[in-house]
C-alpha cells in the first residue's frame, strides 16, 4: 500500500483516478483506518486529502457555509458562526465518536462512509445541504441526499472525490435539530436518528420543514409525509403526533445488534417530536 | 515495499522515524520510538487506551497513520511530567486512588489535560462526557472523576 | 516472645486503615509501567493466531504449507505440535488449540511466528483448512433439550438424570429441609424464570505474552496473567517440560477479573518458540478477546419461593441452568451455592445443571456464578416483598443469615455482617430520599465466600534497615500497598520503609493465582506470618547482644525492647540498628511464611439503586447508588471503595447493556467495545460506598476479601429499581431499552 498526501486537489484528483492504484481518501480516517484493520478494505493506495489547504476551512459564503472535506468535527463546534447558523448539523457531527474521534472525524468520511447510521447525514439532509465533489471531469454539486446509494456504497464515480459541505444561508425564523437514539450516552452507533429543520411566518406556524431519518432505512429518508405533518401547524399535539406517525410509516429498518425494527419504528416517532420541538424553539429564537 | 520518511516534533523533540505505509501512528510509538505509556485496547477508536495529542488537538493514535506524523507536534504521556514534577493531574490520580490496573490511565491522564486545557473549570457532567471516550472497566470512574474535579480545581488556583 | 496471636485484634492500627500512595504509582501514571505487550527481547517474531470462521466444525485437514514457505515465516504450529495433554488438561489444550473439532467462533486451529505482524497476518490468509461444519448451539435451554447439536459425545457424567441432551456436563444439589412442606406454610408462593445473557470481563488489556526457550528447553516467558504459577504449571504440563525449567515473570496485568485465571496464547507462544528458535511475542487484539477468551456463563433459573404475608420465607428452590461454552466447567455449582446464602432458611435447595455450548470456554467472571443466581433470588423476594406492602430491606432483616445460621450450601456461618449491611442501608439517607417522576428504588444482597489457598511471602530486611516483600501474586488493584501496609504496621516501622515486589516464579514456591479475592487475606497473612518472623529473628539477635533470654525481648514500635525483668536495662534497638549490624550476629535478617490459608471469611453486601426510565425509549439511567458491604477490615480504604465502585458498575452494565450476542449462524455479533457496550463515565453517577468492618475471625487484623462481593448485587438491585420505575417486573437481562419499551408497552396494552 502507498500513502500520498497530495497538497492540490488536481493531484489528488490524478492519484484517485488511477485504477491500478486502487485508491481510498483518507480524511479523518475514523472509518477508513477501522475497515483496513478488519481486513473489511484494502487499498492499494491512500491519498490523504488534509494537505490540501483548501479542504481545512470553514468559510461564510454569499450562498452559506462552506466546511472543506478534511475539516474535523471538533472544529466545527469551535466555530461559533456556524454553530449559531446550523446548531442541528454541528450538533450531529459532534456525537461521532468520542472527544477523540470528532477531532478527527469530518462530515465528508461520515457521509461517504456510507453508514444507514451515520449521525450527521440526517441533519445535513434537513438543513438541504450540498455536496461539492471534485473529478476528472470537473467539479459537480449534488444534494447530500444523492450521495449514499446503500450500506457503504455511493455515487461517486472513480477519481471524485468530496472536497466540501455546503451548508445554506440560515434564513431568518428557522431552525435544526438532531436528535439519535443510542443505548448508551455516548460512544454507541445510532440506533436511529432524526434531523429536523423548519422555518416558520411570523405568527409561529412552520411554513416549511424537511425531516430526515437516520438508521431505519439502507439510505438516509427524507420523509416528505412527516415534513407536511408539520407545515401549516404550531407544533401542536396532534401535529407531533401526526409527525411521529409519518416517521414511523415512513421508516424501513432491519433488526440488528443494536435494535429491532419494531423498536426503531417506535423510537423514530419518539425522536422526531422530540427533534421537531428543539428546532421550532430555536427558529423562533431567531426571529 | 518501501518505507515512509517521516520527521515529526514529539515530545517536544524533533523525531524521524520510518515506517511502513498501514502502520498506525500507535504502532510506530510502540514498536519503533520505543514509547509504551500509549496502549491498544481495541486498535478502533473504542477505548481511548493509546489517546495522544497532535497540534494539541486529542486523537487516538490508533487512528492516525505513522506517516500523517510529517510535520506534527505530537504529545504523549511520557510527557506530561515535567522532570520528577508530576502534572497535578498525575498526582491527583494517585491521591485519589483513581487508578487500579493501571492500563487506562495513561489515555484518561493524557485525555484529562486536553479538556482542562479547553475548560478549566469543566462541570462534572462535562468531565464525564469529554472521557467518555476512555474506557475504564476497574473503578466505575468514581475516583477518576473526582480526581480531574480537583486537579482542575488546584490548576485553577495556581494559575 | 508473645506474637502469634491469631484472632482478629481489637486495636488500634498505625498503618492499616490509612490511605498511603501505591508503590507502583509513578510508574502508572508516567507510562513506564510495563505491562503485557509493553516487552520486547532481541531477535523476536510476532505470533499470530489462525481462529475458526465457524461455530461448530470437523477438522479434516490442515495445509500449512503455503505459509510456511512465505518469506519472513519462521514457525507455523497445529494441534499436531503438541503432545497429548495430561489428564485433567485436555481440555485447556483443546481451548487453546483446537483438535478434531473448532467448537466455538474464535477457536484457534493454527500459529504464525513471523518476522513481522504483517507478514504473520498474511501467512494465516495462506492456510488451508478443510472444514466440515456442523451444526451449533448457543443457547442454555436448547442446548439441553433432547435431540439438540451435541459437541461431545459420552463425557456427561452419572449426575445427570435420563431426559436431557449430551450437552448436559453435570448435575450440582444443594440444600436442607423439606421444600414441598415449607411451600405448603407459606401465604404466597410466586414461581419465576429468569434469564442473564454472558458477559466479559472486559479488562481493557488484551492477553499479552513473550515467550523464549533455549534448545536445552528453559524457557522464559513474560505475560500480563493473574497468577503466574498457574501459567508456569499448565505451559509445563502443555508442553512436557519440567516446572522449574520455565521460569514466568507476571507483567504489569491491566485488568482480569477472573478472565486471566487460564492460559490462552501462553502454551502456544512457546510452541512457536521452540520450533523458531526465537523469542516470540502474541497479543491478542480486542476480536480475538471477545471471540476467544472467557466470557461468563449464561443463564437461565427458575425459582420458587414460599413467604408468609409477614415476609417469613417458608422455603426456597432454585434450579440454575448454566451453560459456560464448550467445555465443562461452568460456574453452576457457585451459583447454586451462593444462590440462597444471604438467608436463613429452614427449607431450601438448588439444583444446578453444568451445559456445554458453542460458545468461547468461559472463565471466571469476578464471583463466577454468583450474579446470575442473586439475581434471580433477590429480584423474587423483592417481588414477593412488593406483594405483601412490605419494607423489602425489613423482609431480609427477617431472613438474614447470622452467627450460628446454618448456610443454604452447608457450613454454618461465623460472624458475618448482612445484618449489619441491611441496618445501614436502612439508616442511609439514600434509602429515604425522593424519588422524581419515572424513577424507581431497589435494593439487592450479594454474598461470596472468599478464598485463601496457597501462598508464599518472603521478607527481607535489608542493611540499612529498610524491608522488602517478595510475594508471588500479580497486583491488580493495589495489594502491593496493603502488603507493604500489613508489614509496616507489623514491623512498627514507616510505610514509605517498605517495598512489596511481585517475584517471578523462580523466586518463591507455588502461589494459588489471584482470584477468589483472597490476596489480601491470604498474602496479606503470609506478609504478617513473615513480617513476624523476622521479629523473633531480630529478637533472638538483640538478647543474644544483650545477652539475656530470647522471652525477655520484645518487639515494640519498630524496635526491640528488654521486658520482663530486664525491663529498662538496654536501651531499644531499632529495626535499622539491628539490621546494620546484622552481618555480625548471624548473618542476613529474613521472615518468610508458606501456608495454604484457611479462615477466608464470607463477605455480604446490600446494594442501592435508583433509576430513571424513559418511558418513550425504554432508556435506563443510574440516578443514585449506594454500596454497603462488609470489608471484615480496610486495609487501605480508597482501594477497598475501588472494589466496591468497580464491581458494582460492571455489574450495571451486565443489568443494562452488556451481552454476547450470536446470530442465527452462531458466530458472535459484537466482538468490539463499539458493541459490547460497557459503562462509559457519562452512564454514571458517583457510586457511594459505605464500609462496614465486622472482622473476619480468621485473619490477624480481621481482613476478609472485598473484591468480588460487589458484583453480585447490582444486577438484582438495578433490576428491582427499574421494575419499580415502570411497574413491571424485569427477568431478563440485559434490561436493553428495546426489552424495556416492549415490557412497558406490554402493560399498557395490558
Amino acid at each position: 500500500m502507498k500513502y500520498e498526501a497530495p497538497s492540490t486537489i488536481d493531484d489528488a484528483i490524478a492519484l484517485l483516478a488511477d485504477a491500478q492504484a486502487a485508491a481510498s481518501v483518507l480524511s479523518g480516517g475514523t472509518d477508513l483506518l477501522v475497515r483496513m484493520r478488519a481486513d473489511m478494505a484494502a487499498p492499494g493506495a491512500i491519498v490523504d486529502i488534509k494537505r490540501i489547504p483548501a479542504l481545512n476551512e470553514i468559510t461564510e459564503t454569499a450562498d452559506g457555509w462552506r466546511i472543506g472535506a478534511a475539516v474535523p468535527s471538533a472544529v466545527m463546534s469551535e466555530h461559533d458562526g456556524l454553530a449559531r447558523d446550523w446548531p442541528g448539523v454541528v450538533e450531529a457531527a459532534a456525537l461521532i465518536g468520542s472527544t477523540q474521534v470528532q477531532g478527527r472525524a469530518t462530515l465528508a468520511g461520515n457521509l461517504c462512509n456510507a453508514s444507514p447510521a451515520a449521525d450527521s447525514v440526517p441533519a445535513m439532509v434537513a438543513a438541504s445541504a450540498k455536496v461539492e465533489i471534485a473529478g476528472p471531469g470537473g467539479t459537480r454539486t449534488v444534494p447530500v441526499e444523492e450521495i449514499p446509494t446503500g450500506p457503504g456504497k455511493t455515487s461517486l464515480a472513480a477519481g471524485e472525490f468530496v472536497t466540501a459541505i455546503l451548508l445554506p444561508k440560515r434564513a431568518a425564523l428557522s431552525g435544526d435539530a438532531y436528535l439519535r437514539f443510542i443505548p448508551r450516552t455516548e460512544m454507541d452507533i445510532a440506533v436511529a436518528g432524526c434531523g429536523i429543520a423548519l422555518s416558520l411566518d411570523d405568527t409561529g406556524t412552520c411554513q416549511s420543514a424537511r425531516v430526515a431519518l437516520g438508521a431505519v432505512g439502507p439510505t438516509v429518508i427524507l420523509a416528505a409525509d412527516a415534513a407536511s405533518a408539520l407545515i401549516g401547524t404550531k407544533l401542536d399535539d396532534a401535529a407531533l403526533e401526526a409527525l411521529a406517525a409519518a416517521c414511523s410509516a415512513a421508516a424501513t429498518p432491519i433488526d440488528d445488534k443494536r435494535g429491532t425494527a419494531a423498536y426503531r419504528k417506535h423510537v423514530i416517532g419518539v425522536l422526531a417530536k422530540r427533534a421537531a420541538k428543539i428546532a421550532y424553539a430555536r427558529a423562533g429564537e431567531t426571529a | 515495499m518501501s518505507q515512509i520518511h517521516v520527521t515529526t516534533r514529539l515530545n517536544g523533540d524533533e523525531t524521524e522515524f520510518l515506517c511502513d505505509a498501514q502502520e498506525t501512528l500507535l504502532d510506530v510509538l510502540r514498536n519503533r520510538l520505543g514509547l509504551t505509556g500509549a496502549k491498544e485496547g481495541c486498535g478502533t477508536g473504542d477505548c481511548g487506551a493509546c489517546s495522544v495529542t497532535v497540534d494539541g488537538r486529542l486523537v487516538c493514535s490508533c487512528l492516525m497513520l505513522g506517516a500523517e506524523a510529517v510535520g506534527r507536534e505530537i504529545e504523549t504521556v511520557e510527557n506530561m511530567a515535567d522532570g520528577e514534577t508530576l502534572h497535578p493531574l498525575q498526582r491527583k490520580f494517585l491521591e485519589h486512588a483513581a487508578l487500579q490496573c493501571g492500563i487506562c490511565t495513561p489515555g484518561i491522564l493524557v485525555a484529562a489535560k486536553s479538556l482542562l486545557e479547553q475548560n478549566p473549570s469543566p462541570t462534572e457532567e462535562e468531565a464525564r462526557y469529554w472521557l467518555a471516550g476512555n474506557l475504564c472497566r476497574c473503578t466505575g470512574y468514581d475516583k477518576i472523576i473526582r480526581a480531574v474535579m480537583d486537579a482542575a480545581e488546584e490548576m485553577r488556583r495556581a494559575s | 516472645m508473645a506474637l502469634d496471636k491469631n484472632a482478629p485484634e481489637t486495636r488500634s492500627f498505625k498503618v492499616v486503615g490509612s490511605r498511603p500512595l501505591r508503590p507502583d504509582g509513578i510508574d502508572k501514571v508516567t507510562g513506564r509501567a510495563r505491562f503485557g505487550a509493553d516487552m520486547s527481547a532481541p531477535g523476536m517474531l510476532i505470533g499470530h493466531i489462525l481462529r475458526s470462521p465457524h461455530a461448530h466444525a470437523r477438522i479434516r485437514a490442515i495445509d500449512t504449507s503455503k505459509a510456511e514457505a512465505l518469506a519472513g515465516v519462521k514457525a507455523v504450529v497445529t494441534r499436531a505440535d503438541f503432545a497429548a495433554a495430561p489428564e485433567g488438561m485436555e481440555d485447556v489444550l483443546d481451548n487453546c488449540m483446537a483438535g478434531e473439532k473448532a467448537l466455538y467462533d474464535g477457536h484457534a486451529v493454527a500459529a504464525i511466528a513471523a518476522t513481522s505482524a504483517a507478514i504473520a497476518r498474511q501467512a494465516a490468509k495462506l492456510i488451508e483448512v478443510d472444514y466440515e461444519v456442523l451444526p451449533h448451539v448457543t443457547d442454555v435451554d436448547a442446548a439441553m433439550a433432547p435431540g439438540a447439536p451435541a459437541l461431545h459425545d459420552g463425557r456427561s457424567d452419572e449426575t445427570v438424570p435420563d431426559g436431557y441432551s449430551a450437552n448436559v456436563m453435570s448435575r450440582v444439589e444443594y440444600g436442607h429441609g423439606d421444600i414441598e412442606a415449607g411451600l405448603a406454610k407459606a401465604d404466597r408462593v410466586l414461581e419465576r424464570s429468569y434469564k442473564t445473557a454472558a458477559t466479559h470481563q472486559g479488562y481493557i488489556e488484551p492477553h499479552a505474552c513473550l515467550a523464549t526457550m533455549g534448545p536445552d528447553g528453559q524457557a522464559d516467558l513474560w505475560c500480563c496473567t493473574q497468577g503466574h504459577y498457574m501459567v508456569r504449571n499448565t505451559c509445563a504440563a502443555l508442553l512436557g517440560m519440567d516446572q522449574g525449567q520455565l521460569r514466568v515473570t507476571a507483567s504489569e496485568i491491566g485488568g482480569g477479573f477472573g478472565g486471566k485465571t487460564t492460559v490462552f496464547i501462553e502454551p502456544v507462544a512457546l510452541a512457536l518458540a521452540r520450533k523458531a528458535g526465537r523469542p516470540v511475542k502474541i497479543v491478542m487484539d480486542r476480536t480475538e478477546v471477545l471471540r476467544a477468551t472467557g466470557p461468563t456463563a449464561s443463564s437461565s433459573i427458575d425459582v420458587r419461593i414460599g413467604m408468609t404475608k409477614d415476609g417469613r420465607i417458608t422455603a426456597a428452590d432454585a434450579e440454575l441452568r448454566y451453560q459456560g461454552g464448550a467445555y465443562p466447567g461452568s460456574p453452576v455449582g457457585m451459583g447454586s451455592m451462593s444462590a440462597f446464602a444471604p438467608y436463613d432458611l429452614e427449607n431450601v435447595r438448588t439444583i444446578g445443571y453444568d451445559v456445554v455450548t458453542n460458545r468461547p470456554k468461559q472463565a471466571a467472571y469476578r464471583a463466577p456464578g454468583a450474579p446470575m443466581a442473586a439475581f434471580a433470588v433477590e429480584s423474587a423476594i423483592d417481588e414477593l416483598a412488593k406483594g405483601f406492602g412490605l419494607d423489602p430491606l425489613d423482609v431480609r432483616l427477617k431472613n438474614a443469615a447470622r452467627e450460628g445460621t446454618r448456610s443454604s450450601y452447608g457450613p454454618t456461618f461465623p460472624a458475618i455482617g448482612l445484618e449489619a449491611t441491611l441496618r445501614a442501608a436502612k439508616d442511609h439517607p439514600h434509602w429515604s430520599a425522593p424519588l422524581g417522576p419515572n424513577q424507581g428504588r431497589g435494593v439487592a444482597c450479594g454474598f461470596w465466600f472468599n478464598f485463601g489457598g496457597d501462598t508464599c511471602v518472603t521478607l527481607n530486611v535489608t542493611p540499612d534497615g529498610t524491608v522488602t516483600v517478595t510475594e508471588g501474586n500479580p497486583d491488580i488493584g493495589g495489594s502491593r500497598a496493603s502488603m507493604s501496609m500489613m508489614a509496616a504496621e507489623e514491623l512498627g516501622i514507616p510505610y514509605e520503609k517498605v517495598r512489596t515486589v511481585i517475584a517471578d516464579t523462580g523466586a518463591l514456591g507455588q502461589n494459588e493465582v489471584t482470584d477468589g479475592s483472597r490476596v489480601t487475606f491470604a498474602v496479606g497473612l503470609a506478609t504478617i506470618e513473615a513480617a513476624r518472623a523476622a521479629k523473633r529473628e531480630m529478637c533472638a539477635r538483640v538478647a543474644k547482644i544483650w545477652g539475656i533470654d530470647e522471652e525477655a525481648v520484645i518487639w515494640e514500635d519498630g524496635a526491640a525492647k528488654p521486658a520482663g525483668p530486664n525491663a529498662g536495662d538496654y536501651p531499644p534497638m531499632t529495626l535499622a540498628e539491628i539490621a546494620a549490624i546484622a552481618s555480625n550476629t548471624g548473618g542476613p535478617i529474613a521472615g518468610h511464611h508458606e501456608v495454604n490459608a484457611e479462615g477466608a471469611g464470607v463477605s455480604f453486601a446490600t446494594h442501592i439503586a435508583d433509576t430513571e426510565v424513559d418511558p418513550d425509549t425504554g432508556a435506563t439511567r443510574i440516578v443514585r447508588y449506594t454500596v454497603i458491604q462488609d470489608a471484615g477490615k480496610a486495609v487501605h480504604p480508597a482501594y477497598v471503595e475501588g472494589q466496591f465502585q468497580g464491581g458494582a458498575v460492571q455489574g450495571i452494565g451486565w443489568a443494562l447493556n452488556e451481552e454476547y450476542i450470536y446470530g442465527a449462524d452462531g458466530i458472535l455479533q459484537n466482538p468490539g467495545f463499539l458493541d459490547y457496550r460497557i459503562p462509559v463515565a457519562s452512564d454514571l453517577p458517583m457510586i457511594d460506598t459505605v464500609i462496614l468492618e465486622i472482622p473476619n475471625p480468621g485473619h490477624p487484623y480481621g481482613v476478609r476479601g472485598v473484591g468480588e462481593t460487589s458484583i453480585v448485587p447490582p444486577l438484582a438491585a438495578v433490576a428491582n429499581s427499574v421494575s419499580a420505575a415502570t411497574g413491571v417486573r424485569m427477568t431478563d437481562l440485559p434490561m436493553s431499552p428495546p426489552k424495556v419499551l416492549a415490557a412497558v408497552q406490554g402493560q399498557q396494552e395490558g
